[in-house]
């Protein structure tokens, strides 16, 4: 069971730029949350403070009963994994299976459940037969799996994707998408920063929209997407389906292809 | 009159075991916005590579057949001299950004500086080019101090800024707000409407269909249809291979099956399309 509880949180940078001017918000254990807004608005300055790879500038961001002010990146390692937008940033290893190895290793696992989490999480991102492969030459959908395998393999209750579809084709969006099911099944909290809206609005029940460091919604996936005037305000845009439902005159916020088809069948 | 031609090109990078891209034919007019689409792997990158001449003069390997860009055989030329007349705006923005410079400004005066343009008119372009993309607000800040979709845009504007004659963009949106990605398609039409030739690596389905005069499919290195948005992406053998297409597309198909959609009407490929067949269907 893992709560993060942010509190009044502002964020500037060394340079000046206020990245976060005021956030307050609550994640309960085992949600899945979409986080949305423009380019800048915050997003990924945000989930750093999740894991103490940020520190707050004023407020306050806490883990449970960590205070992520006080406590380690280390310590913290063990509750969230933040899987980067840029897994150039994150990798190091020779091969796909030490990189994945090297996270339950650093924790202090067992060496049999490491080993089995190893082994889950290469499955789940489908690159167990690539392990003895250095991920420097493969390609960048399947560098991403490695990132994506080699945060799955730490076991944490909090898993974060900053940006986890960028550059990847439907097959690569759909494994993601399973991915997130399986976490989801397991009661993991997943938090997720997007631009893919229509990713977002088919796998996250609660969705945040940011806007110049600020929450300027919070709530249902139904009750935030649907929301167009507001957020255009943060340069997002309702998902295809849900505008679509929308200019049908549709009552219901349509999120997925099976709420459009419901609802239309109840109309003939 | 065609600017970018490529005759049966084949090409191998160096210790791979397959062709990246296998008997190419494709002809871009002056003017034209393409868009290419296909699955991670099918030689999209390669693609933009071969007509900006990092292939053969960067990545080694095996090029054949015939690559004629500006009326000039690119292998004839050298990379400074291609990449002038087909400028290339990277997938990775990280991978573009020069390092060498401590502004946004500086970092979109870099390519500038290279070819010699006199200070004055350096100034007056970049400024230009900053307003035009929309990063005016930037313009003193660290390139490294920007977010992914930030980045893109400075990426995009550093090779705009030297007025190629065919701008050949891989995944120029890929890390872009939703109104974002439509601001830089919006531009990007607007400049081929004033003749500049694009060539544009894309998955968002939804923008091709409404933004892009053809869509070339490409699919493990071949061209395996190619012609107008609405008949490419809606082709079932696009389907059948694992191509991305449009909510709108996948919505009509299964509301083909349960009746919901009008038999014998093409699917949509954008939000109107697919508005118009809803209400047929419901009437």
């Amino acid at each position: 069971m893992t709560d993060i509880r942010v509190k009044d949180l502002h964020h500037v940078y060394p340079g000046g730029v206020a990245a976060l001017q005021g956030i307050s918000l609550e994640i309960r254990s085992g949600e899945q949350v979409g986080i949305v807004g423009q380019n800048g608005a915050g997003k990924t300055t945000l989930v750093k403070h999740f894991n103490g790879l940020l520190q707050p500038t004023r407020g306050e961001v806490w883990v449970d009963e960590l205070d992520t002010r006080k406590v380690s990146v280390a310590k913290l390692a063990a509750r969230v994994g933040y899987v980067f937008q840029n897994p150039d940033e994150q990798l190091f290893c020779k091969t796909v299976g030490e990189e994945v190895a090297f996270g339950p290793r650093n924790l202090g696992f067992a060496p049999e459940k490491a080993e089995a989490l190893c082994k889950e999480a290469l499955e789940l991102t489908e690159i167990g037969d690539r392990a003895g492969a250095n991920p420097y030459d493969l390609s960048p959908t399947w560098r991403k799996m490695v990132a994506l395998a080699s945060i799955l393999s730490m076991d944490t209750p909090v898993v974060i994707f900053d940006e986890p579809t960028t550059g990847q084709d439907p097959a690569s969006v759909a494994r993601i998408a399973r991915v997130v099911a399986a976490l989801r099944a397991k009661g993991k909290t997943v938090i997720t920063i997007t631009h893919d809206i229509d990713f977002c609005a088919e796998n996250f029940a609660r969705v945040i929209a940011l806007s110049q460091g600020r929450v300027l919604l919070d709530g249902p996936a139904a009750e935030v997407l649907g929301q167009a005037e507001t957020l255009a305000q943060t340069y997002v845009e309702p998902p295809q389906l849900t505008r679509l439902g929308q200019r049908l005159g549709l009552k219901r916020t349509i999120l997925t292809q099976e709420d459009l088809l419901a609802e239309l069948g109840k109309k003939q | 009159m065609s600017i970018v031609e490529l005759r049966n090109v084949t090409y191998q990078y160096p210790f791979s075991e397959r062709p990246a891209l296998e008997g190419i034919d494709l002809r871009i007019d002056e003017g034209e916005f393409v868009a290419v689409i296909g699955p991670n792997g099918a030689g999209k990158s390669s693609l933009c590579y071969t007509v900006s001449g990092f292939i053969p003069h960067f990545f080694k390997g095996e090029l054949q057949g015939s690559v004629v860009v500006g009326g000039v055989e690119t292998r004839q030329s050298t990379l400074a001299e291609c990449v002038r007349r087909a400028g290339l705006a990277f997938q990775n923005p990280f991978n573009q950004i020069s390092g060498a410079k401590y502004t946004v400004f500086e970092e979109i005066a870099f390519g500038l500086e290279n070819l010699g343009v006199p200070r004055e008119e350096m100034r007056a372009r970049v400024e230009r080019m900053l307003e035009r993309a929309g990063i005016a607000d930037l313009a003193g800040r660290s390139p490294y101090a920007l977010s992914g979709g930030q980045q893109q845009r400075v990426a995009l504007a550093s090779i705009l800024v030297m007025e190629p004659q065919v701008l050949v963009l891989d995944e120029p949106t890929s890390q872009m707000d939703p109104i974002g990605t439509r601001e830089v398609f919006g531009m990007i039409k607007e400049l081929a409407g004033r003749g500049l030739t694009v060539l544009m690596v894309e998955h968002k389905v939804e923008w091709v269909a409404a933004f892009a005069d053809r869509v070339v499919a490409l699919d493990g290195g071949h061209v395996i249809a190619q012609g107008r948005p609405e008949e490419v992406l809606t082709d079932p053998l696009l389907a059948e291979r694992n191509f991305g297409l449009s909510r709108y597309t996948l919505a009509a198909r299964a509301a083909l099956q349960a009746g919901l959609w009008p038999a014998g009407r093409r699917l949509p490929v954008t939000l109107e399309e697919a508005v118009e067949g809803f209400k047929a269907a419901a009437a």
